[in-house]
């Protein structure tokens, strides 16, 4: 291999520069959005004569967290842990039960449908399904144009010349408006809903499984191209995913839900590198690694036993406690709370450490007045702090799980 | 599932009840008098206005409509007397009143054609379900081939056609033209007199509709078969080591039935309610003839019968096949 | 068939043991109205018993379509299959139904990736397990079968297996269903298991169980394994071998240590770089392959791969897009075969490729 093939200008370089490295974080950024202690039930009928309500799926119950400007928080979790819904709700697809969605000095899980409208052009979504979410009898450009048309923004004859930049931002071949859906490929389909998302220039996008319809190849271009548009028109995401490797990538502050509950948030190394939530070591554990082939065989993990139980009936105190390998009497007896432990980190584990380092005595019992099995300690007289136990965002204090004090930095 | 069924027929009441309502309204407030055919008839058609008046007044137009409406209400639970012309009838529970036209009990004359009707419905419905389905079966097995096209095109030719056109000229070449030993008595005979006239009598109605409507069950099947061999537990069945039979029949036939069965099952709904044209074209005296000679007279009575009777099977056919969709599809949970 | 021992396209003489499955420049072709599309293109790989080949490419790469000719599931009347398929010396390629018959789910056995599709809605699982035995033990009673069906549910791991046996499937969760699949491939010890996407649509946690579980029985009972994915870890973790494979043809074959740390096929490349990792350095690069993978019916001339390679400027002249490159040894001997033009691959990697994608393995030479 001769000096001039790697010159910098070659055509592998080209492409790389093109190519996003992992995004950073900002911890000075504003909140756009403010989640507080958001629920939502779906009610669960009877069947028979009379549909009575005879029981809830809690789908979300009890979250809060904030997204930063321009910036992007992950919601990670199986199947059926409520990150879906959470995002339906923020784009109040769904009315929540309660709780409070600050945006741009307004709660969103109050507004009504008509003071809601005025919003929605800030808060828009993009779907997983490349193939299901847009209309196969419209043109590209009647897609990409309807939000225009909708909210009276801009003149008739302006929406063509608007239609056809948003598709020429997005990669598409702006002569390509008047096609039809099924004209594209899949990874074209995403940035046609990556366009119609686009369309009124939101403040935040809430992506839902942006690429895991898409095969591996164009993943990767969908996600540079998210990452482009943050940078380039300053968008906040909320981006749902199952995928780990994804969310790390795109999100340098991650929420990690489990059964309606957020269990553990952080920002991306301190997830990554030193989880203090068994769910969330066991969920890293089994995630296949490339690099495991220069080993050889599989990687060390945590086996999680059995299913998600039921929303409907989800486990006394701790939910997470029937599959957990650390659970005790108190898991049962007293839910953690989503407790600050770091300048940047909450976890909801009375056992939280890192992993293989749990500590062998609750480290909550001090915080909440219990004894070590969960009963109510009347001994315990230190001082409840609630604001390291509360709130969307972080204290510049907080509760050091190995020496068991609050401690500011 | 049984709360679900006493659900929907408690539904179902109501549906029959709004249904009886608005036969009744619509013949009260139509352009004309209900009383005019019975004033014809009774009159040998010199009904002046005042002799009309008497008609209405002596039947209970006069009265307000709901007190009329009670009254015949009444009669199907209780029954009643009706007075019409110089003549009182004795109508028993369940009453639906006396024809106008031929002054016999309604319910007595729906009866007697109720046999008619229903073997006619019956044997057409088997037929085409027992010539559809396997003619669909093999369509869809071999579809794209020749035989496939050449199978389905012929079908959408003959369902082209319309079905009053062709049970016409199928009586029309077999009894009149040709005179077929068997094929070519069509009428009714109660079974219960003779049983084999009762087969020859209604053979070429059953064939007419047998074919007819097996062209429809035959695209039905056709679609609900391609598509379930599309799908992916036929790939696994085949997989497993399975035969082509017990592949095409067991795995795919059992799940493109279940489409094939609802529609059936309100088809047969739709048969029983009358089969005009066949009752028509082959002469049976059936429910369908009956309830459109009572429209041609205005025989209020006859006609809400009819409707009401019509109305009934629907809900009952309806209620039927949600059933068999949820015995069919383990999927499916009736609540 | 033969017992003279098969010889690999390079040259050098399989070990002793004959490799259970051999198959030989395999290529499927389907007529479409717009022409043949040939799905698979000249394929050949070998397995082993106890060993496990992973199939890795994009969807209409033709990795499916090949392991589906090994079960002989392309209907004679809407495909052409040619080439060779030997499963344990037999041939598979042109055999009658009923002996093909005789083979699937009994010898061989697939299990596919959404279960909830791939099982019989209107069936109890149980019965969908029993008559998977009974169809290969005809002399054996339901009785029996049903006995059988529960204890295929009990070692895949499925909790009360004997009441769980009388559920239809979608009453099992997803990860159950998988396992009931499973249960269902293995009920008549299959030596050859071909799992097409097997954990494609669960989470990662039960994707860890399904996979421990894949690899708990083929150790039980000692079976080959080819399994499709379009997941590099997975891939990483499960196969002794991995076959690559582009609009239908191999690209890149090899053992997977040696083919993850060291590929030396810009496609290989493009997907180790597009696919972030859950450990990487956050400074590697997510460098998509551009454009989409090429049109069966319209295959570019020359490398299939040419019009979204980024490597295709440091070949001289237009070889690329003229010739199409032979699947080829990189080094005398080596068992690492790849189809492309470049003169030093590995060299590029390291040197270009590597720094990009993951600066923390750069190797500091």
């Amino acid at each position: 291999m001769s000096d001039e093939t790697t010159s910098p200008d070659d055509l592998f370089h080209e492409m790389a520069e093109q190519g996003h490295t992992a995004a950073k974080l900002d911890p000075r950024a504003k909140p756009v959005l403010t989640v507080e202690d958001l629920r939502m039930y779906f009610p669960v009928k009877a069947p028979g004569l009379v549909r009575r309500t005879v029981g809830h799926v809690q789908a979300v119950d009890g979250i809060s967290f904030q997204v930063p400007e321009g910036g992007s928080l992950g919601l990670v979790g199986e199947s059926g842990c409520g990150k879906s819904t959470t995002g339906r709700l923020i784009t109040r697809l769904y009315k929540p039960t309660s709780g409070s969605m600050q945006f741009g000095g307004r709660d969103l899980a109050t507004l009504s449908k008509r003071e809601l409208k005025p919003v929605r052009r800030d808060v828009q979504m993009i779907f997983q399904d490349p193939y299901t979410s847009l209309n196969p009898r419209h043109t590209v450009g009647s897609i990409v144009g309807a939000p225009l048309a909708v909210h009276d923004i801009v003149p008739k004859n302006q929406i063509m010349p608007r239609v056809k930049e948003l598709l020429e931002v997005v990669g598409l071949n702006p002569e390509h408006y008047n096609r039809y859906p099924n004209e594209f490929s899949g990874g074209q389909r995403q940035r046609i809903g990556i366009a119609r998302a686009l369309t009124l220039n939101p403040r935040l996008l809430v992506a839902d499984e942006p690429v895991s319809a898409l095969d591996v190849s164009i993943q990767a271009q969908v996600i540079n191209l998210l990452q482009d548009l943050q940078k380039e028109f300053d968008i906040a995401f909320l981006f749902i995913a199952h995928d780990l490797a994804v969310v790390r990538h795109f999100c340098p502050e991650i929420a990690v839900m489990y059964l309606g509950k957020i269990v553990e948030i952080a920002d991306r190394e301190t997830l990554y590198a030193t989880p203090h939530h068994p769910y969330t070591q066991a969920l890293l554990s089994a995630v296949p690694d490339v690099k495991q082939a220069a080993v050889g065989g599989r990687r060390e993990r945590i086996m999680l036993q059995g299913d998600v139980p039921s929303p409907v009936n989800p486990p006394s105190g701790c939910r997470f406690r029937t599959r957990c390998h650390l659970a005790q009497d108190i898991c049962a007896k007293v839910e953690p709370p989503l407790l600050q432990i770091g300048p940047r980190h909450k976890v909801a584990c009375h056992f939280a450490g890192e992993l293989g380092k749990a500590p062998e005595r609750p480290v909550t019992t001090g915080l909440l007045g219990v004894d070590d099995r969960g009963n109510p300690d009347a001994s315990s007289t230190e001082p409840v702090d609630v604001e390291l136990m509360t709130g969307s965002g972080y204290e510049d204090r907080w509760f050091d799980v190995g020496s068991r004090t609050v401690v500011s930095g | 599932m049984f709360a679900y069924i006493v659900k929907r027929l408690l539904i179902g009441v109501v549906t029959i009840v709004l249904v009886s309502m608005a036969i009744f309204a619509l013949f009260w407030y139509g352009p004309s008098s209900p009383a005019r055919p019975i004033c014809n008839q009774e009159t040998s058609n010199r009904c002046t206005p005042e002799r009309l008046e008497n008609f209405e007044e002596q039947l209970g137009y006069n009265n307000p409509i709901w007190s009329e409406y009670g009254a015949y209400v009444k009669g199907v639970f209780v029954g009643r007397t009706i007075e019409i012309g110089n003549s009182t009838i004795d109508c028993d529970a369940p009453c639906l009143g006396v024809s106008q036209r031929s002054r016999a009990l309604v319910w007595d004359e729906l009866i007697e054609r109720l046999p008619a009707t229903v073997s006619i419905a019956a044997g057409g419905a088997a037929l085409y379900l027992l010539l559809g389905v396997p003619i669909g079966v093999a369509a869809a097995r071999r579809r794209g081939s020749f035989a496939d096209k050449a199978l389905v095109s012929s079908f959408l030719f003959i369902s082209s056609v319309p079905y009053y056109l062709f049970a016409l000229l199928a009586w029309l070449y077999f009894t009149l033209i040709w005179d077929v030993p068997i094929l070519g008595s069509s009428g009714y005979t109660p079974p219960w007199e003779s049983p084999w006239d009762w087969f020859t009598g209604l053979l070429l109605p059953w064939i007419c509709l047998g074919i007819f409507g097996c062209t429809q069950y035959t695209r039905y099947t056709r679609g609900a078969m391609v598509e379930a061999l599309n799908e992916d537990y036929i790939r696994t069945a085949t997989a497993k080591g399975l035969g082509p039979r017990q592949v095409v029949y067991r795995h795919g036939l059992r799940a493109a039935l279940v489409p094939v069965i609802t529609i059936f099952g309100i088809d047969l709904g739709v048969l029983l309610a009358g089969t005009l044209f066949t009752e028509y074209i082959f002469d049976i005296q059936g429910i369908g003839r009956w309830g459109l000679s009572a429209t041609y007279s205005l025989d209020l009575p006859v006609v809400s019968a009819t409707v009401l009777f019509a109305a009934i099977i629907m809900v009952l056919s309806n209620i039927l096949v949600d059933v068999m969709y949820s015995a069919l599809d383990p999927r499916v949970r009736l609540a | 068939m033969t017992a003279t021992p098969s010889v690999e396209r390079s040259g050098t003489t399989v070990s002793d043991s004959d490799p259970f499955l051999v198959v030989e420049d395999l290529s499927v072709e389907f007529p479409t109205p717009d022409g043949p599309v040939r799905a698979v293109n000249g394929v050949s790989y070998t397995l082993e018993l106890g060993k496990t080949l992973g199939i890795v490419g994009e969807s209409g790469s033709g990795k499916s379509v090949s392991s589906m000719a090994v079960l002989g599931l392309h209907d004679p009347k809407r495909s052409t299959v040619a080439g060779s398929i030997r499963v344990g010396g037999q041939e598979i390629v042109g055999m009658a139904e009923p002996g093909m018959r005789k083979l699937r789910g009994n010898q061989v056995a697939m299990i596919f990736q959404d279960a909830l599709a791939a099982l019989h809605p209107f069936y109890r699982v149980g019965a969908q397990l029993a008559e998977a035995y009974l169809v290969h033990h005809p002399k054996a009673s339901k009785r029996d079968a049903r006995r059988r069906a529960i204890e295929m549910l009990d070692r895949v791991g499925i909790p009360q297996p004997d009441g769980r046996v009388d559920d239809f499937p979608h009453q099992f969760s997803g990860g159950m269903r998988q396992r009931a699949m499973i249960a269902m491939g293995l009920i008549n010890d299959p030596s050859l298991l071909i799992a097409d996407e097997p954990t494609t649509a669960l989470d990662v946690t039960v994707q860890a169980q399904i996979l421990d579980l894949l690899q708990d029985l083929q150790r039980e009972f000692n079976s080959a394994v080819v399994i499709i994915t379009h997941d590099l870890g997975v891939i990483a973790e499960m196969a002794d071998d991995v076959l690559v494979m582009y609009a239908g043809r191999a690209v890149e074959y090899g053992a997977t240590k040696q083919m993850l740390t060291r590929p030396a096929m810009p496609y290989t490349w493009g997907l180790l770089s597009s696919v972030p990792d859950v450990q990487a350095d956050t400074d590697a690069r997510l460098i998509p392959i551009p454009g989409n993978p090429p049109s069966l019916l319209d295959p570019p001339p020359g490398c299939s791969f040419n019009p979204r390679c980024a490597h295709r400027d440091k070949v001289p002249g237009d070889l690329c897009r003229t010739t199409l490159p032979e699947l080829l040894p990189l080094a005398a001997g080596s068992k690492h075969l790849k189809r492309c033009h470049l003169a030093d691959p590995e060299a590029v990697y390291q040197s270009e490729v590597l720094p990009e994608i993951a600066p923390d393995l750069v190797e500091e030479a």
